[in-house]
């Protein structure tokens, strides 16, 4: 990746709304082997169970988190649009994917390499208490939005 | 007075004769029966004596008798502006319904109605609209969609929120896949799981309403669905400003006599049959924190 394209890519990580508000040169050491990407409809991010070695953030489009496997077929619990992150496997050892991500829609996400991004969040604390205290949030939601579903809230 | 409170007229708009009493129903003869779901159909109906017809606002409530098998309150989910036609959706999950959804075009049932306060849609004028649905939560709005629709620059924002289990348990497909293509309004819709096959979101209802369109301190919610699902909406709604007495919900409790006198479909000071079935949340939100009320 040239320069150019590096810097580009953090100008639209820069613009991304989970890095409002983050030091624009901390993002720059996070997105040094980051890279575009388009996805078609249908077509895996990641699979469960392999190494988290990157993650995303949703430009456009729709991702399908799936769990299953055995002799159930995959099913959807949480689709992830524009804005959002995808993932945080790679934060938490031994960095495997928990579930699948699959394509909804024609999706552009920017994949930003996971060693990269846990070397600067361990080499500058500010930044990565700063970073968790982005993505706490998050997993709070989602941890939810999870209980919620557990209710069964339109099955009565 | 108890005399003047049984007179029919005080609930009935009906014009049939029938309606002497106001616990007498009104013959309807189904003229189509539509399966909306594995478990779910919509009964189209007509008078069966001639003249008579069925005013309703949208958000009130029919008690459908099923001759021999008993008695349901089923909301109408029809279009106002045809009273001749009646129109509810039933869910087969117990005995009176799962007649109901087995009933077949020829088929006489028995109706007493409408009765109870609908959604007020009078005191949406001007304002940002967002109604939420819940899996069977649709039908009861759908009349005052209707009339949305009839009278949309009469409104702010539109914005549809519509929740269900999966998506076979969608109602009204066809209709609301006509809406999708209207650009005066926005719906999102949402299940709670899928397969492969659906490409559309996933998530509970609660998630859409942070991106939902609308300017909440001069937004009106209408809200129907299963007690749970209106509790976590509400919540939602009122934390993103909207003012909790232009949160309205569409509350369900076991009604009998649907005219206010026997109690049982009784919510803390409220008869739902007739305070209800459309109360604010403001009302209602001491008694959703209480469990099992």
């Amino acid at each position: 990746m040239t320069a150019n394209g590096s810097e580009a890519i953090a100008d639209r990580v820069l613009r991304h709304p989970f890095f409002v508000d983050v030091d624009p040169t901390l993002v720059h050491a996070m997105v040094s082997k980051a890279e575009e990407r388009s996805y078609d409809v249908g077509e895996m991010l990641v699979h469960e169970g392999k190494a988290a070695e990157e993650f995303f953030l949703v430009l456009e489009g729709k991702i399908a988190l799936e769990i299953g496997g055995g002799d159930r077929p995959g099913i959807t619990v949480e689709t992830i649009e524009k804005g959002e992150l995808l993932g945080w496997s790679w934060l938490v050892a031994p960095y495997r994917w928990r579930f699948d991500a699959r394509a909804a829609k024609p999706t552009k996400v920017i994949a930003l390499n996971a060693a990269a991004a846990r070397y600067a969040l361990a080499a500058h604390p500010a930044f990565g208490y700063h970073f968790l205290m982005k993505l706490l949030p998050v997993i709070a939601d989602r941890l939810e939005n999870t209980r919620v579903q557990l209710l069964d809230i339109h099955g009565h | 007075m108890a005399t003047e409170a049984l007179h029919p007229q005080a609930h009935s708009h009906g014009t049939g004769s029938a309606a002497a009493h106001p616990y007498a129903p009104r013959p309807f003869v189904v003229t189509a029966r539509i399966q909306e779901t594995p478990d779910t159909v919509t009964l189209r109906m007509a008078p069966k004596l001639p003249g008579d017809r069925l005013s309703f606002k949208g958000g009130q409530f029919n008690m459908v008798y099923v001759y021999g098998v008993g008695e349901s309150a089923i909301s109408i989910s029809g279009d106002s502006t045809h009273p001749e036609e009646l129109v509810h959706t039933v869910r087969a999950v117990g005995k009176v319904t799962n007649a109901l959804a087995a009933l077949t075009p020829g088929a006489v049932v028995g109706i007493r109605g409408p009765y109870g306060q609908g959604w007020p849609l009078d005191s949406a004028r001007g304002r940002d609209i967002v109604v939420v649905a819940g899996g069977l939560g649709l039908p009861p709005l759908r009349p005052t969609l209707y009339e949305i629709f009839r009278h949309r620059e009469a409104f702010g924002r539109v914005e549809i929120i519509y929740g269900a289990r999966t998506p076979k348990d969608l109602v009204f497909a066809e209709e609301v896949r006509a809406w999708l293509q209207r650009t005066d309004l926005r719906i999102q819709i949402t299940v709670d799981a899928a397969g492969r096959d659906w490409n559309g979101d996933v998530g509970v209802v609660t998630v859409r309403i942070p991106d939902a369109r609308f300017e909440a301190p001069n937004t009106t919610a209408f809200v129907c669905g299963p007690e749970i699902m209106m509790k976590f909406t509400a919540q939602a709604l009122a934390q993103r400003g909207v003012p909790t007495e232009a949160i309205w919900l569409s509350m369900e409790r076991n009604m009998k006599c649907a005219l206010g006198f026997c109690g049982h479909c009784q919510y803390g000071p409220s008869f739902v049959c007739k305070d209800g079935p459309c109360i604010p949340y403001k009302t209602l939100a001491p008694l959703l924190a209480v469990k099992e009320v």
